[in-house]
């Protein structure tokens, strides 16, 4: 197969990819759930939040870890 | 990977942080420097001039200041958003001290005169193998850390992170290919224009995995944390991310507009720098509108002022580079200090001021204190750099538009209208500004300093545990 032809199909198939990747993350309903959850990530932790502020004593915290 | 720790790895974060500070007020000095020798040129002393110092000053910000800021803050949100202690102590401590001996080889070579003489890649062979060995270490630390995730979820901050990781180690190993004729010199393993295609296409993606994926990943970290929401749009930022990943990859031939590059080769660079507009402000709007219906935080939070105003210039220079991709628009631009306006725009409004907010974030955090010494200090630093950033662009634009100008015009009979020295004249009052917009600049991060030594005094160096998150059931 003539090296362009491998270029182009690469080019198609990347676009492809990306559409799919937009369907994945809007298109599918089951999908926004974990989106939810993850998007809370950063904030599931406030007990180390407040022992690296120095807010609690941090062998207390350590003892219920 | 059964290994139980009771406390988050924060000693190289707090490494990282710390020396991201030194190395910033390090890298503006030199940038300061060389800005001086520009209006005054009596300043350029024996080897220490603007050739000499100018790879300098880049090396110094890009990789030492920003290079420490990102590997220090993608320690800790790998952490603390996987629920883990971070991979492997040793190898973390690895990439710390060998980090810095490259970035001390780096002061040391470059005002000597070794350098390869691709701009950003400048490092010879032996720095750049280290370089290669350090940053395989950084990926294992990383990706070490996530393999071992006590929570299902990837968030979001560590795919931006692990992108420009992986990234950022194709590139600064595929443009180092080069054959060595002595322990300081060696030439390009590539020829001709695959040569400035090549390190284009790394220069480029040093832009844009480099001062963007990896500063994104702190923004999508720190924007919510500190404006305590979660960001906007989480589908939004994983379509961001792959739109980023898709593209950026094809933008580099636009620095090579009207060179040997065959045409199509700069028209496919154009468009698809035209194209990244969409995912850039797609992902800036995100940032942004994490504040939304929480707009009053930003009145007295110094701290999301520059997190914010970081984005805002974000979208400014990427609304900017792809206007300047436009073959048309660069024949004007290309060349002058609109570049370099550009340039700051995105490396001081953007990226710095996304570090200094995310530094602002972590230091109290690292050392045990609810917050900076001084908060009004952060006000003071914030309006200071603002101000700095302003009169830098600013003047950088209407001197490259000027310099575009004058060197284009022509007489009636096809001659140029005014020889090249004439356009460095009236350039002079506008070096000046930028001078003085830089030692604003500069002065900030000295207050920043101050600040960040008066916060460590006396400080916890104790680590945060590590908890699961809440309702996780492992």
């Amino acid at each position: 197969m003539d090296i362009n032809e491998l270029r182009s199909i690469v080019t198609v198939v990347s676009f492809a990819t990306f559409l799919g990747i937009v369907w994945w993350a809007y298109g599918v309903r089951k999908n926004r759930q974990r989106f939810e959850e993850a998007a809370q990530l950063p904030f599931a932790d406030i007990e180390a939040e407040m022992a690296e502020r120095g807010l609690a004593s941090r062998n207390e915290q350590r003892k219920t870890s | 990977m059964s290994e139980i720790q009771s406390a988050y790895n924060y000693k190289v974060v707090r490494q990282f942080t710390v020396m991201s500070v030194i190395w910033g007020i390090v890298g503006m000095l030199v940038g300061v420097i060389i800005a001086a020798q520009l209006v005054w040129p009596e300043l350029n002393i024996g080897f220490l001039h603007f050739g000499r110092l100018r790879p300098l000053h880049t090396n110094a910000v890009i990789f030492a200041f920003g290079g420490c800021a990102l590997m220090g803050s993608s320690f800790y949100v790998v952490q603390r958003t996987c629920h883990t202690r971070l991979f492997c102590d040793k190898l973390a401590s690895f990439v710390f001290w060998g980090w810095q001996v490259v970035i001390l080889l780096a002061a040391i070579t470059l005002p000597l005169g070794m350098t390869s003489g691709k701009e950003y890649a400048e490092l010879e062979w032996p720095i750049d193998i280290l370089i290669a060995v350090v940053w395989v270490a950084y990926a294992v630390v990383f990706f070490g850390t996530i393999w071992k995730r006590t929570v299902t979820h990837i968030y979001v901050a560590n795919w931006f992170y692990g992108g420009f990781i992986l990234a950022v180690a194709l590139l600064h190993i595929v443009n180092s290919a080069a054959i060595p004729v002595s322990l300081t010199k060696s030439y390009s393993a590539y020829a001709g224009v695959q040569d400035a295609m090549i390190q284009w296409w790394y220069g480029h993606n040093a832009v844009g995995f480099f001062l963007t994926a990896g500063f994104l990943g702190m923004m999508y970290y720190f924007v919510p944390k500190q404006a305590d929401r979660p960001i906007y749009s989480y589908r939004l930022s994983v379509v961001h991310f792959w739109a980023l990943i898709f593209t950026y990859m094809w933008a580099g031939p636009h620095h090579l507009h009207y060179t040997a590059l065959p045409d199509w080769t700069q028209s496919v660079g154009m468009i698809f720098s035209l194209i990244l507009l969409a995912p850039s402000w797609g992902g800036m709007i995100n940032g942004i509108m994490t504040l939304s219906g929480a707009w009053h935080k930003l009145r007295d939070d110094p701290v999301l002022k520059f997190l914010i105003t970081s984005l805002s210039f974000y979208g400014m220079s990427t609304f900017e580079g792809p206007m300047m991709s436009i073959k048309t628009v660069n024949a004007l631009s290309h060349y002058t200090d609109w570049t370099i306006g550009h340039v700051h725009s995105g490396a001081l409004g953007w990226v710095a001021m996304v570090s200094i907010g995310t530094i602002y974030y972590l230091l109290p955090r690292l050392f045990g204190k609810p917050e900076m010494h001084s908060v009004k200090l952060i006000t003071v630093h914030f309006w200071v750099s603002t101000v700095g950033i302003v009169l830098y662009i600013a003047s950088m634009w209407i001197a490259g538009v000027m310099q575009g100008m004058m060197w284009r015009e022509v007489n009636a009979d096809g001659t140029l209208a005014y020889s090249f020295v004439e356009s460095v004249k009236v350039s002079y009052p506008f070096w000046g500004i930028r001078l003085m917009g830089g030692v604003l600049f500069l002065t900030g991060m000295l207050i920043m300093a101050y600040n960040m030594f008066k916060t460590m005094a006396g400080g916890l160096t104790e680590d945060a545990p590590v908890l699961l998150p809440a309702g996780h059931h492992a």
